[in-house]
């Protein structure tokens, strides 16, 4: 059995606007604070993990601002899921023996950026004479014409066949829209979110459709920010002072999975069956089971995929996430608080940044450090991302305080 | 001398008297793609067969997209059509783009529509589902 690995220390920016900084900026801040709360230092670290996607910087430049000393970088890309993807190159280096301390970083600057999605794609420009290309062979661009390739509208499209499959009878736009009302109210608890404002039913359901059923509000909000994890084998812990060790949180699993062929997968993206795999793999991992998890934050990039995870996280029963949220099982006073940090829709989404935010979401309630939103007594807890694609990282955390 | 007058927006989408879309299918496992191939992603197999995909189907997902890439035309409606089986990705299309008209679950037909003409006289012609009240799918 491989060693087991801790977040020894984490960090992560404030989200939302900083026209001042640049990349390395906010990534240096996010790694110097994590270093800082590991009490460690850049010569400490055997391993630079480095995740920047639409930036398209590497983690050589982010050591020429905070210290270069030689260790291996691994520049890592995987859509969404790219600072899980970091994290867990870090702690896969621990495992196999490279090294007994890694730093992790996630960076990314959006704010403004508008839609993301996967472009036209196929075709040729629409012009005067039409030509065959791309594997379709598409005389004219697809997206729009052949579906959509948004990311709004392909999520939509998830949570209402999520719908389609579980027979639900209600009205799909306003149970998405509660989904939204819950985490927009979570994050005025939550200072390092970009947006912190509670809103409404109304207010949600009236805000500017993007993709039906996701208005703005529930679509997550393209913003800057970085995070950073300082990741320590269990033997190196061990050596370190008591209060390293009592801060330290527990890796109990970290899990990566693509997605398997399935019928209709490169028709519409399935985001759920490498969930699953992931999720039931977790589990196993850590010898755990969902009833176990005192809180998780999960991919919430638009309110139509929180309802999916739901499920796909084993946090209902299959088939019930429209029960488990109506249950009012997700809100941070029910039995499983998801995204408590706001999620996605109003803590914001810097893609890199995410897959790293979210595990210090995590340890901050694990350490009992989240002041006005700390889930009392939190022990255990769960991390999930997806990069569309796809890619899919679940991390289960452990205090390491008994 | 016969004149090609017409081109499909895409390779798998087939004109003539009865348009219709057409698939890949692995001859070993019978996983079905859209686009062109160099194995199967399910059993790597690399044998292919051309196999007529049901004009009919049943909408299984859809969005209602407002806001769109720049030059895409909104709203419209981009879903996912159950084709006996086969599942397509597709617009809705020759119906109101809202939620009262729009319904999972709802029949639809293929059918197609122009993307317009070229400086050689030749028509794209796209494809999309419109609602099939009575259709059998």
């Amino acid at each position: 059995m491989s060693e087991d690995v801790f977040i020894l220390g984490i960090n992560m920016t404030k989200f939302g606007k900083h026209p001042d900084l640049d990349i390395q900026d906010l990534g240096a801040q996010a790694a110097m604070a994590a270093l800082a709360d590991a009490d460690v230092s850049m010569g400490d670290m055997g391993i630079l993990a480095y995740g920047n996607l639409v930036g398209q910087t590497f983690g050589q430049q982010l050591q020429k601002q905070i210290g270069q000393t030689g260790i291996p970088v691994y520049n890592v890309q995987n859509a969404c899921a790219t600072g899980a993807t970091a994290l867990r190159t870090a702690i896969m280096a621990i495992k196999a023996g490279e090294c007994d301390m890694g730093l992790a970083v996630g960076v990314e600057k959006l704010a403004g950026a508008g839609l993301l999605g996967a472009g036209g794609g196929g075709g040729s420009k629409d012009g005067h004479h039409w030509e065959p290309s791309g594997r379709v062979g598409a005389v004219a661009t697809t997206d729009g014409r052949i579906g959509t390739q948004q990311m709004p509208g392909t999520f939509a499209q998830v949570g209402m066949e999520y719908l389609y499959k579980n027979d639900y009878e209600g009205t799909p736009f306003e149970l998405f829209a509660k989904i939204s009302v819950k985490n927009h109210k979570h994050s005025t608890l939550n200072p390092l979110a970009a947006y912190t404002k509670e809103m409404s039913l109304e207010q949600v359901m009236g805000d500017m459709m993007i993709a039906y059923p996701n208005t703005r509000p529930m679509c997550s909000a393209n913003c800057d920010g970085a995070a950073a994890a300082v990741v320590v084998s269990a033997a190196k812990l061990k050596t370190l002072s008591a209060e390293q060790q009592r801060r330290a949180v527990k890796v109990s699993a970290s899990v990566l999975t693509s997605d398997p062929w399935q019928e209709a997968c490169q028709v519409l993206p399935d985001v759920n069956t490498l969930t699953r795999v992931a999720a039931k793999e977790a589990y196993e991992q850590a010898g755990v089971s969902p009833e176990d998890l005192d809180l998780v934050e999960l991919h919430d990039c638009f309110a139509t995929a929180e309802l999916v995870h739901y499920d796909n996280l084993q946090l209902c029963e299959p088939g019930g996430a429209v029960d488990f949220f109506e249950s009012g099982a997700p809100w941070r006073d029910g039995s499983t608080p998801v995204n408590v940090s706001g999620g996605l829709q109003s803590k914001g989404h810097p893609i890199s940044a995410t897959g790293i935010a979210n595990i210090w979401e995590v340890c901050h309630h694990l350490r009992g450090e989240a002041g006005d939103r700390q889930i009392e007594g939190a022990k255990v807890g769960m991390a999930h991302v997806i990069g569309l694609g796809s890619a899919c990282g679940v991390h289960i955390l452990e205090s390491s305080a008994a | 001398m016969s004149t090609k007058t017409q081109i499909p927006h895409v390779d798998y989408l087939r004109l003539g008297d009865r348009p219709h879309l057409v698939a890949n299918e692995c001859t070993s496992c019978g996983a079905r793609y859209f686009d062109r191939r160099n194995a199967c992603a399910s059993c790597f197999g690399t044998d292919f067969r051309e196999v007529e995909v049901a004009t009919e189907g049943v909408l299984t997902s859809f969005t209602i997209v407002a806001f769109a890439a720049p030059g895409v035309p909104v709203p419209f409606v981009a879903g996912v059509i159950d084709c006996d089986g086969t599942s397509v990705r597709g617009n809705v299309i020759n119906t109101e783009p809202d939620d009262e008209h729009v319904k999972l679950g709802m029949k639809v037909r293929l059918a197609t529509t122009s993307l317009g003409t070229d400086d050689d006289g030749i028509e794209a012609i796209g494809f999309g589902f419109e609602p099939a009240e009575g259709a059998s799918a």
